[in-house]
């Protein structure tokens, strides 16, 4: 114990393991704060092509030999999700197959550029770190390390600055446009912030793993939570707790960051299940 | 000029057309009634006026100075995904949305607001219970409270009582004419209740084949309204 508890205050000295775990709980964070909106609303889909998206733009970038990758997947991420949300609104199968066609779509050219234009000679740790994460979030540099810090506190302010908004366009669309409230703004707004929720998390968990990242959060607080507020701060302080915890976890164990946060993330919701169905029974 | 004009109206949903040349208008303060059979297009037509669904043709148009944020609305149904955690305060406040413009957050009047109209609707006991977890009943308690928090001007109520035990719908009819006659509220209303739309309402709108629109005492001698009750008496 006291020999774990010494490595991780030799790492702590590090900056960069510091800026890791900022990094790494501001993302945990604002990943969280839409998940409720994502779970409930038909943006799940959306959220899933979408990082999908992000992973052929980033291999894009890659291939482009961009030094820093981000700001180019940031803004394809998003013009795809109001392309997504444009098509998603037309009839719903358009929709969805619009959706799986981009994703899927994405996918392949993602790998095939990797393929054929990589410079690299490790080509499938390459891929497997763009799909599950960097082995540790401490080889970021301190580019990202400012460009993910910026923008997670962007995310968390526009959130609150429309939460009411988005608690009213979730909740119930129709209303909210029946009576004035311009939710297609707002729709608009949940996207585009979804799309740089995607784009941060990438780089904690990789594409394939942000949406455990962003659901299970939201479904262990909706367990034991009945109110929109409730589960919002609940979800916050989980997701944060587990990324924490899969981040301190990853140091000392030298697991990858992204399934070790994603694994505490599926403790963490079991616990919260149990507990659910404790006080479900109880008040029954 | 009214506060609601519909000229030569068709709508529908997905090109199949269910009402056309349907011309009314409603002016301020006035309580209109619409009634007629299940499936004769009464939801849809709240809709299309409400802009939730495009008309196939014609043109709806507000005058006064009504603006969109001054409308109140109560839904026949709300589909409400089973898991949506939501307060009863929350879904009553967030009938306030449309007085907030830009601001993130609400006001001390709007909060109170909120709260006379949880207590109206006799929900105070409630407050904090989660949506989902209300009778039917409660929930359009909670759905009603939310659109008076709604209403400046006009609140279009797609049958308000339907699901209300009998106190609290005559409580209802109560408050929906106070709204009317007190604060100048113009009322649309669908009801299947023929007997309290002519004891409220000042003009029906009764949309079945062909339909018929003017003021309740022409309604009650046309031969709608008794085509109606004679249908009604023979199905029975
Ligand atoms: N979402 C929808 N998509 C396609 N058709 C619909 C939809 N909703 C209703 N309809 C059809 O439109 C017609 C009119 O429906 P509407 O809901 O307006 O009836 P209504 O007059 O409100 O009936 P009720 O008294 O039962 O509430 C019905 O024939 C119905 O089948
Ligand atoms: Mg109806």
């Amino acid at each position: 114990m006291a020999e774990l508890f010494e490595k991780l205050t030799m790492y702590l000295q590090y900056p960069f393991v510091r800026y890791a775990f900022i990094v790494g709980v501001l993302i945990a964070l604002c990943s969280s704060l839409l998940g409720v909106t994502l779970v409930l609303k038909r943006f799940s889909f959306i959220g899933d092509g979408l990082s999908h998206v992000a992973f052929g733009a980033m291999a894009i970038a890659a291939v482009a030999g961009l030094t820093n990758e981000m700001p180019l997947v940031l803004v394809i991420t998003v013009i795809s999700a109001v392309l997504l949300l444009r098509t998603g609104q037309n009839t719903k199968i358009k929709g969805d197959a619009a959706v799986a066609m981009i994703s899927v779509g994405a996918l392949a050219i993602g790998y095939l550029l990797m393929n054929i234009f990589s410079k690299s000679s490790n080509l499938s740790g390459d891929v497997c770190s763009t799909l599950f994460g960097s082995t540790s979030i401490l080889t970021l540099t301190k580019t990202e390390v400012w460009f993910s810090a910026i923008f997670s506190l962007l995310v968390i302010a526009v959130f609150i600055f429309f939460y009411n908004k988005i608690f009213s366009v979730t909740f119930d669309e129709s209303f909210a446009r029946a009576t004035g409230i311009k939710a297609g703004l707002y729709n608009l707004i949940i996207a585009v912030v979804i799309a740089v929720i995607i784009v941060l998390a990438m780089n904690l968990v990789g594409s394939l793993l942000i949406t455990a990242l962003v659901i299970f959060p939201a479904l262990s607080a909706m367990r034991v939570f009945k109110s929109f507020k409730a589960v919002t701060i609940c979800s916050a302080a989980f997701s944060v707790s587990c990324a924490l915890l899969g981040i301190l976890i990853s140091i000392l164990a030298g697991t990858p960051v992204g399934s070790t946060i994603v694994a505490v993330d599926i403790v963490g919701f079991f616990i919260f299940f149990t507990a659910g169905s404790l006080k479900g029974g109880v008040k029954r | 000029m009214s506060l609601l004009t519909c000229r030569d109206l068709s709508l529908g949903y997905d090109g199949n057309v269910i009402l056309k040349g349907l011309s009314f208008s409603v002016e301020s303060g006035d309580y209109l009634c619409i009634v007629g059979e299940n499936g004769s297009g009464k939801s849809t037509l709240m809709k299309t006026i409400l802009g939730l669904l495009a008309p196939f043709g014609g043109s709806i148009r507000t005058g006064d100075g009504l603006q969109p944020d001054e409308i109140g609305y109560l839904p026949q149904q709300t589909v409400v995904q089973k898991d949506f955690p939501a307060s009863v305060w929350e879904i009553v406040l967030s009938g306030c949305g449309n007085r907030m413009g830009l601001r993130p957050f609400y006001n001390k009047e709007e909060k109170r607001i909120a709260r006379e109209n949880i207590e109206r609707m006799g929900l105070t006991p409630l407050i904090k219970r989660c949506y989902r977890e209300l009778s039917g009943g409660q929930q359009q308690r909670v759905l009603l409270a939310r659109a008076l928090c709604a209403t400046k001007k006009m609140i279009l109520l797609d049958e308000p009582v339907s699901g209300l035990d009998p106190k609290v719908t005559s409580g209802m009819y109560a408050l929906i004419e106070d709204l009317n006659k007190s604060d100048g509220i113009t009322v649309i209303m669908i009801s299947h209740d023929i007997g309290a739309a002519a004891k409220y309402a000042d003009h029906i709108l009764h949309i079945g084949d062909g339909y018929f629109f003017g003021t309740k005492d022409e309604y009650l001698k046309s031969d709608m309204y008794r085509g109606f009750f004679k249908g009604g008496e023979s199905d029975g």
